[in-house]
């Protein structure tokens, strides 16, 4: 039996670990520093690369992620140097899928060129709104104007752009989000995501809204007509969504992201970076020092990884499930139930096919438009015991 | 062996906060009774519980010795009560055991309930009174109104009250003079045969039950074999001795004492509070009058939050009742929760100390299901049943009436209150007996049924008085009125556990307000669920609980599984804090909040 991780593909995530400023929504490993030693970092970069490549020889790799962080922060010879590390190591596949997260300013546009000469293919922008007030708002530091000749800019040097935007803002109506949506829409090339502001703890919004701030932030029942609002305008424009907050022309999905969600394997490299990997028949998860100082000494004394934990065979089955929901395509059951060796409680799936959650073709459970709005509670009921 | 002349016994009756505790560790203290090092606040309570709560539960007592102004050694025995409600017989029986009584009302605040029905407790027992104002260190203090106040309500002479402050020391030494002076010697012949009375037990585990008696006539020895006249049962006496706080050995306890005896005795459950030790062989003819068997108030079920501990629940609720004889359980099964125990319990505080001492003592998380009294169902062949579970309501068509049980409320608040209280106590089917005014208080009395009272009326008078409404009560009778089982039906399914006796005419309001607070205490569901109230066949409320609308995580990607996974841990351990009915999962708090009645 071939080793599950071969179902989705294998993939290298690179976390570039700094900002020029903390967003306040933002509850990733992201640190603000003013001196950064970038030929430092990249051969730190370099001896993760190897240590992890070491494991799994000849593997084929289906895509590299710089997230971060803001990554367009980094030299584009910082990039090259890893992306080369990783062809030394690695055999790519040919449609090898290499991303950029960008912040969509100025100065970051004129990197643009250089990553793609590093091998980039793709960038995803992260411009979160279409007006001044509300990037504000968000700790942006750009405006949509600048934002727009950023875009631009990617365009003319990726075939591939992606943009973020994030929505059920403060004080947003349903027609301000409609508007704002369809002038993305006019920008958009195959690719958007659109995620609803959470609010996470740990965050300077978190903080706001313990203390009683942050208000007019949408109802329940607002944001899931946003939502759905949202679900609507974008299958409209061809741009349906195959994942809770991903839509995509068809073909043009974020091949790294579906590794995630189809439960691959991923090497993941860089302050804080999870990974997934099965080694020896066994899969691990894998987790690196948090503070970027700590991760890098520890890469200097052989491995910047401080977690290598065994996932159970039921862990696995729930990972698997936890994250192919997320996608229309859904969920394989019998890849499930190859890796728990236990069937899906057939009285849950029976409930939530009753209640029109999902579908079960009885080779794949998909998650409806109705249970994608909840989709917490329906993996929830279909993994309690 | 003391001289009869030379023992005080006394109690000391005051409202909660009203300072007892603090004036007894006082006296404790100032007579050399304890160390100054070994002191603790609170010295008699000796629960976490009391005192945290600031209650007694258990009667406690102290030996002090003291050589007064007169130059004479004097034993001083100090027995603590319960100062509470729901251990009112408790409390008559340590009023007898003793000749005299402080009563203890603070200065800044005058005379409450609770002090009213303890010092007519000690009244009953023909003490001797020595009122005592205290905390007159604090600003608001009014000695000279407060000391009207009881001469007006209690009727007793105040104008030599003792001025304390028992947190600044000032009046301890008159108030020790003053128990000397005024208190009378016990009386009792040490010829005639052992009668002495049980005033309360509790269990030691090393010890096995501790016996804590007062000496009426005869002497009580170490090796003596003794008897209880009530159960009949024979014991031998292993240990005699008095609490100086702590346990002291002696050799005899004669007339008038107040000591311990352990007896290996294994249950507290084979002493009864009340009941008349003598010895086995030449005992005493008549018992000690006044002796009744404790008789359960108020029953609720208590289940195991989580179902597979129900086996150690059943060891705590067996260790529990060991040293408990008031508190009585049986197995019970109920649909909804599962495996547990319906439990049989003096009053509320009575209840809530031993679902607080499960939780905390025994690490078990409990469901309680609503507290219920105890109806007396008249069935159509003449036979009466006790109703202990509205769960258990035999069908009507077998029932000729039903009876429940009925109180005798008094309740004091100032003027400003007073509406609000009358129209509390009229919305729960009360029958105004009496409204007098007391020193710029009202004092109203109420014929009220126990059941309207047992779930959150204090909670709601509290609330309506801010604060300032004290409150007692005693059971009076029972009386037939039109009572009918409402259920609740939670997406068609009827929820037991929730079940309630109401009256007809209530029905419809109580109905409404269960539907609305379900609603608001179930989380929505992927579907919609409806909640409906009914009796017999009949909705008399329903409410809709609508759909769940958004659940999701926006954001996630490979760094985020870890993550996920365990939000999703802790929900499934949020589960087990949930019970499932149908499709519908309730959270256990809604079982005892559904019930609350937030006029």
């Amino acid at each position: 039996m071939a080793e599950d991780w071969r179902n989705a593909g294998f993939a290298l995530y690179v976390h570039w670990p700094f900002c020029q400023a903390k967003c306040p929504y933002c509850d990733f490993n992201s640190h603000v520093t003013r001196q950064i030693d970038q030929s430092r970092w990249a051969a730190a970069y370099l001896c993760e690369i190897g240590r992890v490549a070491a494991e799994t020889p000849g593997r084929v790799l289906n895509s590299i992620f710089f997230g971060g962080g803001t990554p367009s922060l980094m030299q584009p010879d910082t990039v090259a140097t890893v992306i080369e590390a990783a062809r030394a190591h690695w055999p790519f596949a040919n449609d090898i899928e290499i991303s950029l997260e960008a912040n969509p300013s100025s100065v970051e546009a004129g990197r643009f060129a250089g990553y793609r000469d590093a091998g980039v293919n793709r960038i995803s922008m992260g411009i979160q709104a279409l007006n001044d007030a509300d990037l504000r708002r968000l700790g942006r530091l750009h405006t949509v104007a600048e934002a727009r000749a950023a875009f631009d800019i990617a365009r003319s040097c990726f075939d591939r752009v992606s943009f973020d935007l994030i929505y059920a803002r403060q004080e947003q109506s349903l027609q301000d989000w409609q508007n704002e949506l369809g002038q993305a829409l006019t920008m958009a090339i195959d690719h958007l995501s659109l995620y609803q502001l959470s609010i996470e703890d740990g965050t300077a919004f978190g903080d706001r809204y313990k203390a009683g701030g942050l208000r007019g932030l949408p109802t329940d029942d607002l944001s899931a007509d946003m939502y759905q609002l949202t679900q609507d305008i974008c299958a409209d424009h061809g741009l349906p969504a195959y994942e809770v907050s991903n839509h995509a022309r068809p073909g043009a999905e974020s091949r790294h992201n579906l590794i995630y969600w189809r439960y691959g394997d991923y090497a993941g490299i860089g302050p804080g970076a999870h990974g997934r990997l099965t080694l020896g028949g066994q899969r691990f998860a894998t987790e690196s020092y948090r503070m970027p100082g700590a991760w890098l000494e520890a890469v200097n004394s052989g491995s910047g990884e401080n977690l290598r934990n065994a996932i159970s065979r039921q862990d696995q089955a729930e990972e698997y499930l936890m994250m192919g929901l997320r996608l229309r395509s859904g969920l394989d059951i019998d890849r499930y139930h190859e890796l728990s060796r236990q069937e899906l409680n057939p009285a849950r799936r029976h409930s939530l096919i009753e209640l029109g959650m999902i579908n079960d073709s009885g080779s794949h459970i998909t998650v409806s438009d109705r249970g994608m709005i909840v989709l917490n509670s329906v993996i929830a009921e279909l993994l309690s015991v | 062996m003391t001289e009869l002349a030379h023992i005080r016994n006394f109690s000391i009756v005051a409202h909660i906060d009203h300072g007892k505790s603090t004036l007894a560790d006082r006296l404790i203290q100032s007579t050399g009774t304890v160390q100054d090092r070994e002191m603790k606040e609170q010295m008699l309570d000796a629960m976490d519980i009391e005192r945290e709560r600031g209650i007694t539960i258990k009667a406690n007592t102290v030996r002090i010795d003291y050589t007064a102004d007169d130059g004479q050694a004097y034993v001083l025995n100090l027995i603590d009560t319960p100062g509470h409600v729901d251990f009112a017989y408790e409390v008559s029986r340590s009023m007898r055991a003793v000749e005299g009584s402080l009563l203890v009302v603070d200065s800044s605040q005058g005379v409450e309930a609770q002090t009213l029905a303890n010092v007519y407790q000690a009244i009953d027992a023909d003490h001797e009174i020595v009122p005592v104002l205290n905390k007159i260190d604090l600003p608001a203090a009014d000695c000279d109104r407060v000391a009207e106040q009881i001469e007006d309500v209690i009727g007793i002479d105040a104008s030599g009250a003792i001025r304390v402050s028992a947190k600044t020391g000032v009046g301890i030494h008159e108030t020790l003079e003053a128990i000397v002076k005024y208190l009378p010697a016990p009386t009792g012949t040490r010829e005639a045969p052992l009668k002495a009375m049980l005033v309360d037990s509790w269990y030691d585990a090393y010890l096995g039950v501790i016996v804590l008696v007062r000496i009426m006539d005869g002497v009580l020895k170490k090796n003596d074999r003794i008897r209880m006249m009530q159960n009949g049962s024979v014991h031998q006496v292993d240990r005699i001795g008095v609490f100086r706080p702590a346990m002291a050995e002696i050799d005899e306890l004669g007339p008038g004492e107040i000591g311990f005896l352990t007896a290996s005795i294994k249950q507290v459950r084979d002493t009864r509070v009340g009941d008349t030790i003598t010895h086995e062989k030449k005992g005493c003819e008549q018992p000690l009058p006044g002796f009744k068997p404790s008789q359960p108030v108020v029953f609720c079920g208590l289940f195991p939050a989580d179902a597979s501990e129900f086996e150690d629940l059943r060891q705590a609720i067996e260790r529990l009742a060991l040293n408990d004889a008031s508190f009585s359980y049986e197995m019970e099964t109920s649909a909804a929760l599962g495996f547990g125990f319906r439990c049989g319990f003096l009053g509320l505080l009575h209840l809530e100390v031993i679902r607080d001492r499960i939780e905390r003592e025994y690490g078990i998380d409990l469901i309680t299901t609503a507290p219920s009294v105890v109806y007396h169902i008249h069935m159509r062949d003449g036979q009466m049943t006790e109703l202990h579970n509205p769960a258990d309501m035999p069908d009507l068509t077998h029932v000729s009436h039903v009876e429940e049980p009925r109180i005798k409320a008094t309740i004091l608040v100032p003027d400003d209150y007073l509406g609000d209280v009358l129209k509390l106590c009229q919305d729960r089917r009360g029958i105004q007996m009496d409204l007098t005014y007391v020193g710029g208080r009202a004092m109203v009395v109420y014929d009220l049924p126990l059941n309207e009272v047992v779930f959150d009326f204090y909670d709601r008078l509290k609330s309506v008085t801010k604060g300032y409404a004290s409150f007692d009560y005693q059971l009076t009778e029972y009386r037939q009125d039109h009572l009918v089982k409402m259920s609740v039906l939670v997406n068609d399914e009827p929820v037991d556990a929730l079940s309630m006796m109401v009256h007809r005419d209530r029905a419809e309001a109580r109905g409404r307000v269960m539907v609305e607070k379900l609603k608001d205490l179930i989380p929505r569901h992927m579907f919609k669920i409806p909640i409906q109230a009914a009796i017999g066949g009949k909705v008399v409320a329903r409410e809709t609980l609508s759909a769940m609308r958004k659940d999701v995580t926006a954001k996630c990607y490979g760094g985020d599984v870890s993550r996920k996974k365990k939000l999703l841990e802790k929900q499934k351990k949020g589960k087990k804090k949930m019970r499932q009915f149908g499709r519908v999962e309730i959270p256990q708090e809604a079982f005892i909040s559904a019930l609350k009645m937030d006029d």
